[in-house]
């Protein structure tokens, strides 16, 4: 089933929320949205669930509106941030919830409610949990609980709000392979609210970055960490290294001084030059575009940093540069950086 | 205003707790611990406080039961047998029926509005349900008899209609009401505050209905402090006095609560008899502290984590 | 269920969850009709009085001695309560001894136990031939009948409030913060005084706020041993009642606003306290 969002705005006591955000997920695709916190990202995922509803603007499911329907006749499945599990119910009752609330004609007998849990539980590994109460569970088999609680209604669509956030980091990067292969298994169009970003690059097929209430890029996790589209987008994934500069007349400045690399089609007046920490090359200070004083080296594993003071207009920044091994670096001295691959943003990027 | 809350009582276990008056004595060295008193010291301030609880709780709970049965156990029987007595019992579990059932609904009711949702002046509405604990029981009968009195303010429409409310049941059943109103939302409304809402909108995301959603997953959630309310309530609600004093009239055999009666036979110097109804009330305090004891445990169990 | 434009407002936060119409208004309903309205017509009865009426009534020597009695020896009793109820909390809460988990219970039975029964109890306790009364008598102490027999039951029901108010803030206490009054050479004395103390006295406050509030307004366990003596031991809700009995409406609904008026200053402060009591509780965690 395909998501649309079209213009969705919200608003809280004069805090935007969400500004016309337009956003299209095709049928079968896993998304990340992800952001700051203070972003939109949840917001927008509750909007698409139901359990919110924006101030203007559509969401449609297959293109039919969804918002003239409640959120119990969405058939989404929603994963709860903390799971919210029903805590007087065992995990076996917690799954079979939602079967056992439908009326009429939808009502499954009890067999065939009995025998859907336990697939279920099978398909998410804890069906030797079946009689035991949340309470007894650890974090990762509490997520699977929910993630089969959600997957009971035989939804077309599956939410997950921060659904690793509250795990540690082991047992977060085992569920989220997990996750990955089970979306592959099922038909459902699976949205995934995260503020890591390592998270959603690697369980992703596209990445909403959020920022502000507003859409920054969508894209493949390779498209958004390779061509940032934005400053933000820059800043917020992956490693930066960030120089203020200036456009004029199509050229690049660092304070009076022309700098020879592309402006990249910035536009007029302040901007800033972002580049990954290493892809820039150290070189002889006379000639690179930027050149500073070093003010600490460290090595941690197979990484090499450098920290290096650049004079700019407004005093001095201090900058992060790889530094390859072999490479002998003297604390305060003077030594220059060619960015091998850079990206200009002009002030409104 | 005057509820605990449950967690309240959680007392520390033994294990870091406090040191035992004996443990003391074997202290490395002869230092004691930071944290604690010398052992006559200690000795003396856990008798003072002892001391002061025998005097003003113990003795007197101890002698109601003494009082009750000194004429022997015939004498007792007989107290209770006495048909005012019955007609007091019977009234009493009557307005308490009646009181704590619409206590419970009117407590479930606003919790939900309160604790599942955010509204402007919550704060305010909160305060106003605490009122009645604040106010005198006197104050609280003399207000239903301004209302509804033979002077009162809607005496003629109840005169025409030959509704009789004070010196009669719904007198002392609103009065009733009034001092044990806060009993139940005040269990329920931070319980279901801290719970928050995730649980019902995942029921309703799973295609629940606000009745099933509330009947399934709200009220499971907090039954046991419902029930503790509802132990509160009732204590209360049949121990009440001074508000159903002043609307009751004191009519033998029709009006008169246990409460009442036990007031009536004391100044008839009918020592023994009135003791012997007190002592029914004293077990009754009894085994609430005792039910609500083992419920605090339970409600421990209903905190989020 | 609500549309697109059904958020805009703004009375409540909009919210999956159904039912808040219905449970808002009778709430509201059953609040107005059993507490807000008979309480207005109290305020409303006094209101039709003159001027020059209320100051006759306000001014009677026995209303002005069953006020002071009632509100002076409230404060005396939670006083007490303020002494002894935190000398029990800090050995309840500090200290071990047997039975230790009965204490701890029937720190609750004034709270359980009706008033009428405490009061027929408490009177017979100290009467000159009770238990208590007759080793105070050749002391020419009486209890029973008189102000200190009102005293006694007013600290009867008070105690519950101070104990159940600073037990929990006392057991959540940080036992760090004793340690390093220690360390930094505090005696003992010290260390109690200008570190605990301090960080339980807004909870100590509050219960004995509590307390005096509770004992303002009883009836119940303190008419039996009060001797009811007019301006020596009658309290200003025995008077409402003996008004009411004779029929003097304008007298008892006089007395019970200012009352009323009373309970509402105390609960406003209580509420100030609490609040008190929290940031104070939260500070340094």
């Amino acid at each position: 089933m395909s998501i649309d969002v079209v213009n969705i705005t919200k608003t809280y006591k004069g805090f935007t929320a969400l500004d016309a955000v337009n956003l299209h997920i095709p049928t079968g695709e896993l998304v990340a949205l992800l952001g700051p916190s203070g972003s939109g990202k949840t917001t927008l995922l509750r909007i698409i669930a139901g359990l919110e509803w924006p101030d203007s603007g559509e969401v449609r499911f297959d293109g039919a509106d969804a918002l003239n329907r409640s959120v119990g006749e969405r058939n989404v499945g929603f994963v709860f941030q903390h799971y919210a599990l029903f805590r007087h119910m065992s995990v076996f009752e917690n799954v079979a919830f939602g079967l056992r609330v439908r009326k009429g004609a939808d009502k499954l007998p009890e067999a065939a409610i009995r025998a859907k849990v336990s697939e279920l539980l099978a398909l998410v590994q804890i069906d030797w949990l079946a009689d035991r109460y949340p309470a007894q569970l650890s974090g990762g088999q509490r997520q699977r609980v929910a993630l089969a609680r959600a997957l009971a209604i035989s939804p077309r669509i599956l939410l997950l709000d921060e659904p690793f956030g509250a795990l540690d980091a082991k047992v977060r990067k085992e569920l989220r392979r997990w996750l990955r292969q089970l979306h592959e298994e099922l038909p459902v169009t699976s949205v995934l609210v995260t503020h890591d970003q390592e998270e959603a690059l690697e369980l992703a097929d596209r990445v909403v970055v959020m920022g502000k209430g507003r859409i920054e890029q969508i894209g493949t996790p390779g498209e958004v960490y390779e061509t940032p589209a934005t400053a933000f987008v820059h800043d917020f994934i992956g490693e930066s290294l960030s120089l203020p500069a200036d456009v004029r007349g199509g050229r690049l400045f660092l304070g009076e001084r022309a700098i020879a690399l592309d402006s990249q089609g910035a536009s007029e007046g302040p901007a800033r030059l972002l580049a990954r920490p290493h892809e820039v090359d150290l070189a002889d200070p006379a000639q690179a575009p930027f050149f500073g004083k070093v003010l600490a080296v460290r090595t941690f594993g197979p990484i090499r940093r450098a920290d290096i003071q650049i004079v700019v207009p407004s005093g001095h920044v201090v900058v992060e540069a790889a530094v390859p091994f072999g490479e002998g670096l003297e604390i305060g001295s003077q030594v220059g950086l060619v960015p091998r691959r850079y990206r200009v943003f002009g002030a409104q990027a | 205003m005057s509820t605990i809350h449950p967690t309240a009582l959680v007392q520390p276990l033994a294990s870091d707790g406090p040191p035992t008056l004996a443990k003391q004595a074997r202290t490395q060295n002869g230092h004691r611990p930071a944290r604690t008193e010398p052992a006559a010291v200690r000795i003396a301030l856990t008798l003072i406080a002892l001391a002061f609880l025998g005097l003003f709780i113990g003795l007197p709970l101890l002698l109601v039961f003494v009082e009750a049965f000194k004429r022997g156990f015939a004498a007792y029987v007989a107290a209770l047998s006495d048909p005012d007595a019955l007609a007091a019992i019977r009234l009493t579990l009557l307005v308490a029926a009646i009181s704590v059932t619409a206590n419970v609904i009117f407590g479930l009711v606003a919790s939900w509005a309160i604790a599942k949702f955010e509204f402007a002046g919550k704060s305010l509405l909160i305060t106003l349900i605490d009122l009645p604990f604040s106010v005198s029981p006197v104050v609280a009968g003399l207000i239903y008899v301004l209302l509804f009195g033979s002077q009162g303010l809607l005496a003629a429409p109840l005169q025409a209609w030959d509704i009789k409310i004070i010196f009669a049941l719904p007198g002392i059943v609103l009065a009733t009401i009034f001092v044990t109103f806060p009993f139940v939302a005040r269990e329920l409304i931070p319980l279901m505050q801290d719970q928050g809402t995730a649980e019902e909108e995942a029921a309703i995301s799973l295609g629940a209905s606000g009745f099933s959603t509330f009947f399934r997953v709200t009220l499971p959630n907090v039954k046991w402090a419902l029930l503790y309310g509802v132990l509160l309530c009732n204590a209360r609600a049949m121990g009440e006095f001074g508000a159903v004093s002043v609307v009751s009239g004191h009519v033998r055999g029709l009006t008169n609560t246990m409460p009442l009666h036990i007031e009536i036979l004391y100044n008839e110097y009918q020592f023994g008899a009135s003791f012997a109804v007190a002592s029914l009330l004293a077990l009754l305090a009894l085994v609430t502290l005792i039910a609500k004891t083992i419920l605090e445990s339970r409600l421990a169990e209903e905190e989020p984590r | 269920m609500a549309t697109a434009t059904a958020s805009r407002f703004t009375f409540r936060k909009p919210s999956v969850i159904p039912g808040f119409g219905l449970t808002f208004g009778l709430t509201l309903t059953w609040l107005c009709l059993i507490v807000l309205l008979p309480l207005s017509a109290l305020f409303l009865k006094t209101s039709e009085l003159s001027f020059d009426r209320l100051m006759v009534i306000m001014s009677n020597a026995r209303t002005l001695h069953a006020l002071q009695i009632s509100f002076g020896l409230s404060l005396a009793a939670a006083a007490i309560n303020l002494v002894f109820g935190g000398l029990v909390v800090w050995v309840l809460v500090r200290y071990d001894f047997p039975f230790k988990r009965v204490v701890d219970a029937v720190i609750d039975i004034p709270f359980a136990l009706p008033t009428a029964v405490a009061g027929i109890a408490l009177t017979t306790l100290y009467a000159e031939n009770g238990w208590i009364g007759s080793l105070l008598a050749p002391l020419g102490v009486q209890v029973s009948f008189t102000p200190l027999g009102i005293l006694v039951a007013l600290v009867f029901i008070g105690l519950p409030f101070v104990v159940r108010t600073v037990q929990p803030v006392l057991a959540d206490l940080d036992a760090e913060l004793e340690d390093a009054a220690a360390s930094l050479g505090a005696t003992r004395g010290q260390t109690i005084w200008r570190v605990v103390l301090p960080t339980i006295w807004p909870a100590l406050l509050t219960g004995f706020a509590m307390a005096f509030a509770r004992a303002v307004g009883e009836y119940g366990s303190v008419i039996f041993i009060a001797g009811n003596l007019p301006g020596v031991s009658e309290i200003a809700p025995l008077l409402i009642v003996i008004r009411l009995e004779e029929f003097r409406y304008a007298d008892a609904t006089a007395i019970a606003s200012v009352m009323l008026l009373a309970s509402f200053v105390l609960l406003f402060i209580i509420n100030r306290l609490q609040h008190w009591a929290e940031s104070r509780g939260g500070r340094g965690r």
